[in-house]
């Protein structure tokens, strides 16, 4: 049973500078950033008022759609900020590499380092929220709502959310990817046992072709690669919104 | 090294068992999803209009009652793929 499950495979080492190491996960995320921008100058290339090509159609809905999520989730104050561009940004970063493994890729996102950088940064815009529309003091302040001995519950909450939101991502990706693996070699080892016993020449052959592993794996690979991949996008910049719109103090 | 060799087999069985133990975990998200799904679904019943915000705010919620699946999920994947024990010995 060849079954393989690793982190991300380390292609470059250079411990003279300061350790450091080029992983799998941030040489596919260039690639999903090269692909992102190819794929903006493509879908915009030729604007025209009167749209006639089917390129600027789709721009025009993903547009219209991420803009229109904003301002339903975020209120109608953050429908005209760089927000919009920001969330579609995450949605479409978090949504192509996740499904890079589509592609037979590692996916960046099954890496804890690429979703819990976003969930920082993410932490970070929310703590920049608070602190420009309630003031550093009332920053301060918020800790002891709604009294003072609740100070260390509201600090763990605090430092709760990145963690929540990063290992909640990472989660989903790389038990998808772990499920998928263990059932393609569990598939293949129960085809060899079976075929094994078959008479002559057909048993010699056909237990070292994986007949189960075809099939199955695609059905699999449906749920956890599309599915779950575009869901979880979808939930991380949502939950980006809501914080963000919760922090400035508006209800969504 | 003989006791060597034993301790580091009973850290490697008991992570394994702790592993499978700590994935009882994912009985609440389990039962909490399947709780609120069956609610949206007796609310889309009622208002069919209401379906879209209903679905969107159900995948939402099913989400964050994910996560604490999820934290066990991690706990077992660190027993079995990136111990700390099995190189204290």
């Amino acid at each position: 049973m060849n079954v393989e499950i690793t982190g991300a495979r380390i292609l470059v080492s250079i411990p003279e500078f300061f350790g450091f190491m080029l992983t799998e996960s941030v040489v596919i995320t260039w690639g999903v950033m090269i692909f992102l921008v190819i794929l903006c100058k493509v879908l915009t290339s030729h604007l025209e008022v009167h749209p006639t090509g089917r390129a600027q159609v789709i721009a025009e809905w993903i547009v219209t759609s991420v803009h229109g999520l904003v301002s339903d989730t975020m209120g109608k104050k953050y429908a005209s900020t760089w927000y919009v561009p920001f969330i579609g940004a995450m949605f479409a970063m978090s949504a192509c590499c996740s499904l890079s493994s589509v592609l037979g890729f590692y996916a960046p996102t099954s890496d804890l380092s690429t979703v819990l950088g976003w969930a920082l940064f993410v932490f970070i815009l929310i703590t920049y929220t608070k602190i420009t529309s309630n003031g550093f003091g009332g920053y301060l302040k918020s800790f002891t709502q709604p009294v003072f001995v609740m100070v260390p519950m509201n600090l763990i909450s605090e430092v709760a959310t990145p963690v929540s939101m990063g290992f909640r991502h990472f989660g989903n990706i790389v038990s998808g990817s772990v499920i998928t693996t263990l059932i393609y070699g569990a598939l293949s080892v129960l085809s060899s046992a079976i075929l094994r016993h078959l008479p002559g020449m057909f048993g010699e052959v056909l237990q070292h072709v994986p007949v189960f592993a075809f099939g199955l794996p695609a059905v699999l690979s449906l749920y956890f690669d599309f599915f779950s991949s575009l869901l979880q996008a979808f939930i991380f910049s949502m939950l980006t919104m809501m914080y963000i719109a919760q922090a400035s103090g508006t209800d969504g | 090294m003989d006791t060597n060799i034993l301790a580091k087999a009973i850290v490697a069985g008991l992570s394994a068992l702790g592993a499978g133990c700590g994935m009882i975990g994912g009985l609440g998200p389990g039962i909490g999803e399947g709780y609120a799904v069956g609610k949206a679904l007796e609310a889309m019943a009622r208002q069919p209009e209401m379906k879209g915000t209903l679905t969107t705010t159900m995948f939402m919620g099913c989400a964050v009652a994910e996560t604490t699946g999820l934290y066990s999920l991690i706990i077992a994947l660190i027993l079995i793929f990136a111990n700390p024990f099995v190189g204290q010995f």
